[in-house]
């Protein structure tokens, strides 16, 4: 009789999650035209210390190991892959399966890259954690992994999303980090990064910024793409083993993209499985109020990467809109660019109304409230599915859970009275 | 010479530091910023270097984020830049321009390079542009004759600081602090040894900036570097007495970098 099977090592096709391989970008950190460092030298010592540490602690089996060891006995992975046949109804009987990142603790994806992270900041020497979020997703789970590694916290959250995420900037303070509201620009995710990088550029001797999404100057868009691709490894031996084959269509959401990357790369080698990322396309394309920044966005410089970027004709970032807090950003991870690019990749937008649709839709009929963010990644499977048909097979990256959404939900179905 | 490398000399052969000051174009209005610049001028700056507005200035503190917010709500456009660097030059004044990198790229890199220096500009200082991925900005600043002024900063390795310096032209700009742009009461011994270990890569003059706010200080760094730069707290001025605060600012800090304060007093 053979041995019972480890479960972590059900989602650990990942012997090569970490290692250098043919997707990684060359070593300045451009994938095709896109990535590099677009920064203040002040920090660029800094990000060559952050890429030395990470090319050793990737390869190395003690690093890789208590990454695993954390993923599994701390966050819960692997995840679930959970066939939604209910929703599906309303997908044109395409069959629906939701890879359940909600279900990782802190309830969303982020908690990959942030262990990873954390980690590294421990290996590097450095006390002190800053980062940014939005929806407070990537916040909390900051949060969550300085408490448990005992590093202090300082998370930088955009004035407007502090108000629309009470309830997560309670979670942070719990426990024990200092939320920054920012009170500058469009006061939301985007400048919230600006207010962690000025930070960073003060404290970067003790200081580690630990970046929420696939963005950013290198090495950032490998290093979190890499800590999430556990997503996609799960997810594809996942299906094969419940459907029988590999989806038609895997779909994510795109704000920054780190979820998107994460479960791409699962099948980004199988030439058969369409990669689809959802934008977030606010009141509409035609509103301008969107942040639907492959769609409609142009190439250009933020926060230190080179990628398509929502700007007016001087360069001037445009705000982004979206009601998802976490999608709420005129910039994108670019990698997601080079697939847009090379058209590995496609990407769909979901308005404002799509998305809460479908939020309401998977709450009723499933019993699964999903993240807001997430609901634009179901938005889009809705689509695709009557493209599809009955013989479809779509795999959603199910990204967040929706409880830190619950008081917009009220406000936009009026349930609050 | 170039107008710049004539500033450089002009002032080392009095013995002095060169004076450089910042303000945005557009603020706090096209016209008005006009006025200030030339204000500063003529209270005594040798060198203006002219700010582009930006939506996202991440190496700026609340001063100049404040002074561009204002700038970019009263209606200032990408090409305001070339009028306003024109201004100067037609007036006899040396202008060089600080700029995030994406309104450049945006513009057409080479384009913006060739506009500039129609309009008279010396040069571009690049806050969030390094060497390493500034391919079309090396070529076009070659194409049209002007200053590659880039930055070290106290962190940079001496690899970095060496690469930097290499790839620089006009001016090496030495950032004294780690941190953003603004008023600060010590400038800081990092300073000194930045500068100092940057001298050691080149014989480009060496400016300091961030921080520097008063006659006392800017007489501090011109003890050890080659010009001193003034950003924020001609803002300040500006605020609170408009044109004329601002010639009253310089001309207290060109006090200031024509007594240097020698190393160690």
């Amino acid at each position: 009789m053979s041995a019972p099977r480890d479960p972590a090592a059900a989602g650990e096709p990942d012997k090569d999650l970490h290692a250098p391989g043919k997707h990684d970008p060359d070593e300045r950190g451009h994938f095709g035209p896109y990535g590099g460092r677009f920064m203040p030298e002040a920090l660029v010592d800094a990000l060559d210390e952050l890429t030395e540490a990470y090319d050793k602690a990737r390869v190395d089996p003690d690093f890789v190991g208590e990454f695993r060891r954390l993923l599994r006995d701390y966050a819960g992975r692997p995840s679930l892959l959970t066939e939604a046949p209910q929703f599906a109804e309303h997908c044109g009987g395409a069959q629906v399966w939701l890879k359940r990142e909600d279900l990782n603790h802190t309830g969303s994806h982020k908690i990959n890259n942030v262990l990873g992270q954390a980690l590294l900041t421990k290996r590097m020497g450095k006390t002190r954690v800053i980062a940014e979020t939005g929806a407070g997703q990537h916040g909390v789970a900051t949060a969550t992994a300085c408490a448990l590694l005992g590093l202090e916290c300082v998370i930088y959250m955009g004035e407007v999303d502090t108000q629309r995420q009470a309830l997560n900037v309670a979670r942070m303070r719990l426990l024990g980090a200092e939320v920054v509201p920012v009170t500058t620009g469009s006061r939301t995710l985007k400048d919230a990064i600006n207010e962690a990088l000025r930070d960073w550029v003060t404290n970067v001797d003790t200081t580690h910024y630990l970046l929420g999404t696939a963005a950013g100057p290198h090495p950032f868009p490998t290093m979190v793409r890499n800590f999430h691709k556990v997503i996609g490894a799960e997810a594809r031996e996942q299906i094969l083993e419940k459907a029988g084959r590999l989806p038609d269509v895997v779909i994510a959401c795109v704000g920054g993209g780190s979820n998107a990357i994460g479960i791409f790369h699962g099948f980004i080698d199988d030439p058969g499985v369409r990669l689809v990322g959802v934008e977030p396309g606010g009141h509409g394309l035609d509103s301008g109020k969107h942040g639907a920044t492959l769609s409609q966005g142009v190439p250009g410089m933020l926060h230190g990467a080179f990628s398509y970027l929502l700007q007016d004709e001087d360069g001037q970032t445009i705000e982004a809109h979206s009601i998802s807090a976490g999608l709420d950003y005129p910039g994108v991870g670019p990698e997601h660019s080079w697939l847009k690019d090379t058209g590995r990749a496609e990407y769909i937008t979901a308005t404002d109304d799509e998305a809460m649709h479908a939020f309401q839709l998977l709450s009723r009929t499933e019993g699964i409230i999903p993240a807001l963010e997430s609901a634009h990644a179901l938005a889009g499977a809705i689509k695709l599915g009557k493209e599809l048909g009955e013989d479809g097979l779509i795999l959603v990256n199910l990204s967040g859970r929706g409880d830190k959404d619950m008081d917009t939900a009220a406000k936009y179905f009026g349930y609050t009275s | 010479m170039t107008g710049l490398e004539s500033v450089f000399a002009r002032a080392k052969d009095e013995g002095r530091a060169a004076l450089i000051g910042y303000l945005p174009a557009g603020y706090p209005t096209l016209a008005e910023s006009k006025d200030l610049l030339a204000a500063m001028l003529d209270g005594g700056c040798d060198v203006v270097e002219v700010g582009v507005p930006y939506s996202d200035p991440v190496m700026d503190g609340p001063t100049v984020q404040m002074a561009s917010d204002k700038a970019l709500r009263a209606g200032f456009r990408l090409r305001h830049v070339f009028d306003v660097v024109e201004g100067i030059s037609a007036a006899g004044g040396h202008a060089v321009v600080m700029t995030y990198w994406n309104p450049v790229h945006r513009y057409g890199v080479d384009a913006f390079a060739r506009d500039l220096a129609a309009a008279g500009g010396h040069g571009i200082i690049t806050p969030d542009l390094i060497p390493d991925e500034a391919e079309d900005w090396l070529r076009a600043s070659d194409e049209h004759g002007l200053h590659r002024i880039f930055l070290v900063a106290p962190s940079s390795s001496d690899r970095r600081l060496k690469l930097t310096a290499d790839a620089s032209s006009g001016f090496i700009y030495a950032t004294a602090v780690m941190g953003v742009t603004g008023m600060r009461d010590k400038v800081g011994a990092g300073a000194r040894e930045l500068v100092r270990r940057t001298r050691e890569h080149t014989s480009l003059p060496i400016g300091v900036g961030l921080g520097v706010r008063n006659g006392e200080q800017a007489a501090e760094v011109a003890g050890f570097a080659d010009a001193v730069i003034v950003g924020s707290a001609f803002i300040k001025a500006a605020e609170d007495e408009g044109a004329q605060g601002v010639r009253r600012l310089a001309g207290e800090l060109a006090a200031g970098v024509r007594s240097p304060r020698p190393a160690g007093s």
